[in-house]
């Protein structure tokens, strides 16, 4: 099975990619609706692996079940909570089960959680996580030894382009392209500048770019966004924007529309981080010469 | 050298609730140091032992509580306070009160909680720069240790949640990364870490470890 995420970006094709956070329990209903909807919009839907160190149901289940309703799903997959033999058999069931893509994660650290007691296993980190993905796609497990029929994941990375100081980023990124990285999903980005030094940078090292575009829903949250997430920065004036808007949450999708138009020129694709409100990324993408059409 | 940090003293009290005569024990090295089972801490534990309707037989602090041999020998050589006491109180750390419950058929109890293999700052303030991983990298790393100092203990450079050279998991504390690419730049070195690192290779400190000197 091939990624359908690759071909699209092999052939210089824009890309739209979003998240959604599989349930904490079994019951995949809503996860599905929400999937379903996004599915019309997107090139492919993110699952998430135990988002910010809490528990949810893993992302295995969750992807098959997307490839079972048609959407292509890119399964994140991260290093704190299994060792290397998990990581792997993890991985060769979502070969079995039809995954291709897999976004190789280190994970945010456990004490952020719902559990910040347990242990935190980090046995593998991302880059070795990646080298581990291309050991299978070879038909080789980490170990060397043969595999019974080998994987064919594209595999992926995260960056995060506003991070400082940036050029001790770089060795790191460099590391995730020669591991097998096919694509990076960045952090979000709210500065064209931030954007532009960082494909500079990204884009010889080969990998495809899909920048992370983050709805902001209000002034409140942007602040928010800027003192509790590490390496995000709304500038001010995003942040007076807001404050001075009369509907925050349509000044938002404007900066948003205005930052996927800055991003164009420097990527091949955009990941809308919507925040629950996924039905407004068709407003976010509007304007956007897209170069497929979705099926 | 061990730190360690004495557990609350209800706790302990607790603990020792089935006995009344207790003989207490202390470390001359690191629990010395950290004020968790020298000379002083001992006395304090015997008046508040006392006071809370304990008697204390003896106390004795080894040289080096971690060294069985000695342990038995000093132990000994306190006979008869020890024979007297239903509970030996070791203010020691984990090996230590090993070295103590191996070498007596008393009910042993630790009175430390033993934290990590620490560095001095200065007097009463101690750092983690070793996690004893039985493989150390730190020729490749400018002298610093990612797997101890990254709380994700990566051996290929930051995390994502790195932001203005700073640690996503404690923003005061730099990143480990941060510091040693600063470090490694300072000496014009590089290209030690163009390379990935490969995984770690836990079996070289599978426990329990041991290790025998070749003659």
């Amino acid at each position: 099975m091939t990624s359908i995420l690759r071909r699209k970006l092999d052939a210089g094709n824009f890309v739209v990619t979003a998240e959604v956070c599989p349930p904490k329990g079994c019951d995949c209903g809503e996860f599905r609706e929400k999937s379903h909807a996004l599915g019309k919009i997107v090139d492919a839907v993110n699952v998430t692996d135990n988002q910010g160190a809490n528990v949810r149901i893993s992302p295995l289940a969750p992807a098959a079940l997307l490839l079972r309703d048609g959407i292509e799903p890119i399964m994140q997959l991260t290093c704190r909570d299994r060792n290397r033999l998990a990581l792997q058999s993890e991985l060769m069931a979502a070969a079995a089960l039809g995954v291709t893509n897999v976004l190789a994660l280190t994970g945010d650290h456990i004490s952020f959680g719902d559990h910040p007691g347990g242990k935190p296993v980090f046995d593998l980190e991302s880059v070795q996580l990646l080298q581990t993905i291309a050991a299978l796609n070879s038909g080789r497990d980490l170990s060397g030894a043969r595999l019974h029929g080998s994987t064919s994941f594209y595999a992926g990375a995260a960056a995060a382009p506003a991070a400082e100081p940036f050029e001790i980023t770089l060795p790191k990124l460099a590391k995730k392209v020669a591991a097998g990285a096919g694509f990076f999903q960045t952090q979000a980005i709210f500065s064209p500048d931030c954007l532009a030094r960082f494909a500079e940078a990204v884009h010889p090292l080969g990998a495809k770019v899909i920048v992370g575009i983050l709805l902001l829903k209000s002034a409140g949250m942007a602040r928010y966004v800027t003192n509790r997430v590490p390496g995000l920065k709304v500038p001010v004036d995003l942040i007076h924007e807001l404050e001075d808007a009369d509907h925050p949450l349509d000044t938002g999708v404007a900066i948003a529309r205005r930052l996927v138009a800055a991003a164009r020129p420097y990527c091949d694709g955009v990941h809308i981080m919507a925040l629950g409100k996924e039905e407004l990324i068709p407003d976010i993408l509007a304007g956007l010469a897209r170069d497929d059409d979705h099926d | 050298m061990i730190v360690s940090k004495q557990k609350p003293f209800t706790e302990i009290l607790a603990t020792l609730e089935p006995v009344s005569r207790i003989f207490l024990i202390g470390c001359a090295k690191c629990a010395t140091v950290c004020k968790s089972g020298g000379e002083e801490q001992l006395w304090q534990m015997q008046e508040d032992l006392t006071a809370a309707g304990k008697e204390v037989t003896g106390s004795l602090v080894i040289d080096e509580a971690c060294h069985m041999l000695r342990v038995q020998r000093d132990l000994r050589s306190k006979g008869e306070q020890v024979k007297n006491a239903e509970a030996l109180l070791v203010l020691a750390c984990g090996a230590g009160v090993q070295s103590v419950s191996t070498a007596s058929d008393r009910l042993t109890v630790a009175g430390l909680d033993t934290l990590f293999l620490g560095n001095i700052r200065r007097f009463g303030q101690f750092e983690q720069r070793c996690s004893l991983c039985g493989h150390c990298i730190l020729n490749e790393t400018g002298g610093i240790c990612p797997v101890t100092i990254c709380p994700k203990g990566l051996l290929n450079g930051p995390c994502g949640g790195m932001d203005e050279g700073k640690c996503e998991v404690n923003p005061e504390a730099e990143c480990a990364w941060c510091q040693i690419y600063q470090r490694l730049h300072d000496r014009g070195e590089q290209a030690p870490l163009s390379a990935a690192n490969p995984p770690r290779d836990f079996s070289r400190n599978l426990r329990p470890g041991s290790l025998k000197l070749e003659k």
